[in-house]
């Protein structure tokens, strides 16, 4: 019969359409910006700089290597190396960013940035409501504006941010250990040589002592 | 029965004009479809001459959405090409990403490990699903079905996006592939998740094709129309689909077997009249044929490590080469052919499109119907303009 099909077809939506007042799967929409869904853990938009401690600009990861700056794809990144060295989170006396910039009008989400980074300071954002009214300048972000606290990255990412603190803590560990591995080293190393003088010299007096007795023109051939 | 067997008799060449000429005191008129027009998916313009109603001659007019995509890829290192990978076909990004990937890890040797492979699989059939489900969608929605089918299709495409999310950290622009295997690993919650997320399609398959398969106005507005004939689509180049509805049985994960497809029991669903009913029906069947390949996959997908060992991010330097490497993207072949001398950056980097090529014979399926089919038609090819224009 021709309609048939037509039907059959609107048979269909009418079971949605009724479905959709008792069955809570139906409805497929939420009422933004009301209604807001859990983003997922993994999300991202945009970058920002994790920082230590309380002040941002001593706590600041990075170190200006510049290498995101280098590998970033659309080159939204901006960066200007200090001349001088200021202690990080540990104390080991390191370079900082006089200048971070990113431009996330450029920026495309793609977070290179984050994965080449060696010392896990540049991580990915999930803020995405960023509409402005000022086109340039408020989307160029500088450092201040793009650092955030560590307890920020873990409360956006709690399982990344976890693991990316307990590597952090291996390498530190680490690099102590290897540090006092290599302290004890060169004290054992400075024993090592003194006593080794100590033993060159006692042998040469001793042989000084016996080329003297034998009285040869040969002395010191015992050596 | 089968669903390809509910249509309507009717010779395929009953609406083709037996001539080409102006009849009587008509006079032929130009008339440039787009760039704006909304049925052509994006920033694409015809040139159609018609006389009266009929088309007579149709220029495909395209690169309104030019982004210089080769020639940034040669400027800059292999892994910043793959972001923009994804802005292709942006409804299809794990395939553009894998398929870029595969021809790299050929250039280069690389290995991928097996939990790698198994996840590219899931991704790649997540993709095809939700991109022929949208895209039967939208060939609805230039039939003047606004709204309906094409939020159906919507809803089962959000899902299967929001899992891409989960997994990749966004929704359409992934960027998840890496050479030699995949950026993160997938957790056992977000493998349960998909696998409710691909139990549930068949449910959705069978709404879709209740709604709109026996639709009496649908099968009038389809049938018959656009017709490409076999011979005209292998020597044009088409694949995909396009080609499939042209009964050519011509599927690279067949044909080459890249990654594990040899693994998987599916079948290639082929079209017996070439028309736009066909290219419908055969992307509602290929759904169903990559819910079977996500079944096994995610039922035998192994452990260990996502990612070879030995690939490294930076600093990545093939050794002197040329290498095409090609998959079967939900729209054909997608290749990418690349040259290396040596450097970090590609000597040639190029893509070789689907939906471009599967353009080509537009004019050809056009000729002869009406103005209203040519909407029809080019939704039936499937085409998205970031790839036709890169």
């Amino acid at each position: 019969m021709l309609g048939e099909g037509i039907i059959k077809g609107l048979l269909e939506t009418a079971r949605n359409f009724a479905g959709s007042y008792v069955s809570k799967e139906r409805l497929t929409t939420v009422q933004y910006p009301e209604e807001r869904e859990p983003l997922p853990e993994a999300s991202r938009v945009f970058p920002f700089l994790v920082y230590d401690g309380s002040d941002w600009l001593a706590g600041m990861r990075c170190v200006a290597c510049q290498i995101c700056e280098k590998e970033c794809p659309p080159k939204c990144i901006y960066i200007e190396k200090s001349a001088d060295k200021k202690p990080d989170a540990v104390g080991k006396p390191q370079a900082y960013p006089t200048r971070f910039d990113i431009d996330i009008s450029v920026c495309m989400s793609c977070q290179i940035c984050v994965e080449v980074c060696p010392f896990e300071a540049i991580k990915m954002d999930n803020k995405f409501e960023l509409a402005t009214d000022d086109r340039f300048g408020g989307l160029l972000l500088d450092r201040k504006k793009l650092a955030k606290p560590n307890e920020y990255y873990h409360q956006i990412h709690p399982t990344e941010a976890a693991e990316v603190d307990a590597r952090l803590a291996a390498e530190r560990a680490a690099v102590e250990a290897k540090a006092k591995a290599a302290a004890e080293a060169t004290a054992a190393k400075a024993a090592a040589a003194k006593a080794a003088a100590e033993k060159v010299a006692s042998e040469k007096t001793a042989t000084e002592k016996a080329s003297s007795e034998k009285n040869t023109p040969s002395a010191g051939g015992g050596a | 029965m089968s669903v390809l067997e509910t249509k309507m008799e009717r010779p395929p060449d009953w609406n083709r004009p037996t001539d080409l000429q102006p009849h009587g005191e008509n006079e032929l008129l130009e008339v440039s479809m787009g760039p704006h027009h909304p049925s052509t998916h994006g920033v694409f313009r015809m040139d159609v001459t018609l006389d009266g109603e009929r088309i007579i001659r149709l220029k495909p007019v395209f690169g309104y959405l030019h982004r210089n995509h080769e020639k940034l890829g040669e400027g800059q290192t292999y892994l910043a090409s793959m972001p923009y990978t994804d802005r292709l076909d942006y409804f299809c990004s794990l395939t553009n990403n894998w398929a870029y990937a595969l021809a790299v890890e050929k250039l280069a040797g690389i290995e991928v490990p097996e939990r790698a492979q198994y996840l590219r699989v899931i991704l790649a059939e997540l993709t095809r699903a939700q991109n022929h489900a949208s895209s039967v969608g939208f060939l609805i929605q230039d039939m003047g079905a606004s709204g309906t089918p094409l939020m159906y299709a919507f809803k089962e495409r959000e899902k299967i996006l929001d899992l891409f999310e989960s997994l990749t950290g966004s929704r359409m622009m992934c960027n998840y592939m890496r050479f030699g295997g995949c950026r993160v690993d997938a957790t056992p919650a977000w493998l349960d998740q998909t696998r409710k997320v691909v139990a549930g399609i068949p449910a959705f398959a069978d709404e879709f094709e209740a709604l709109l398969c026996e639709n009496e106005i649908l099968m009038a507005r389809t049938q018959g129309i656009g017709i490409l004939r076999p011979e005209l689509a292998v020597n044009a180049g088409v694949t995909g689909p396009l080609l499939r509805a042209s009964g050519v049985d011509y599927d690279i994960r067949k044909v080459d077997q890249y990654g594990i497809y040899d693994r998987f029991d599916f079948k290639v669903p082929l079209g017996d009249r070439w028309d736009v009913y066909d290219r419908f029906m055969i992307r509602l069947l290929e759904l169903r044929q990559s819910l079977r390949i996500l079944e096994q996959a995610l039922k035998d997908i192994p452990g260990g490590p996502v990612m070879d060992p030995k690939a490294k991010i930076r600093g990545f330097r093939p050794k002197p080469g040329e290498v095409y490497g090609r998959i079967e993207a939900p729209k054909g072949e997608l290749g990418f052919y690349l040259i290396s001398d040596g450097s970090p950056n590609p000597y040639r980097y190029r893509v070789r499109p689907p939906s471009l090529i599967n353009l080509t014979i537009l004019e050809e399926m056009c000729i002869g119907h009406n103005v209203a089919d040519i909407v029809l038609i080019l939704g039936s090819v499937d085409i998205v303009l970031g790839e036709v224009d890169r």
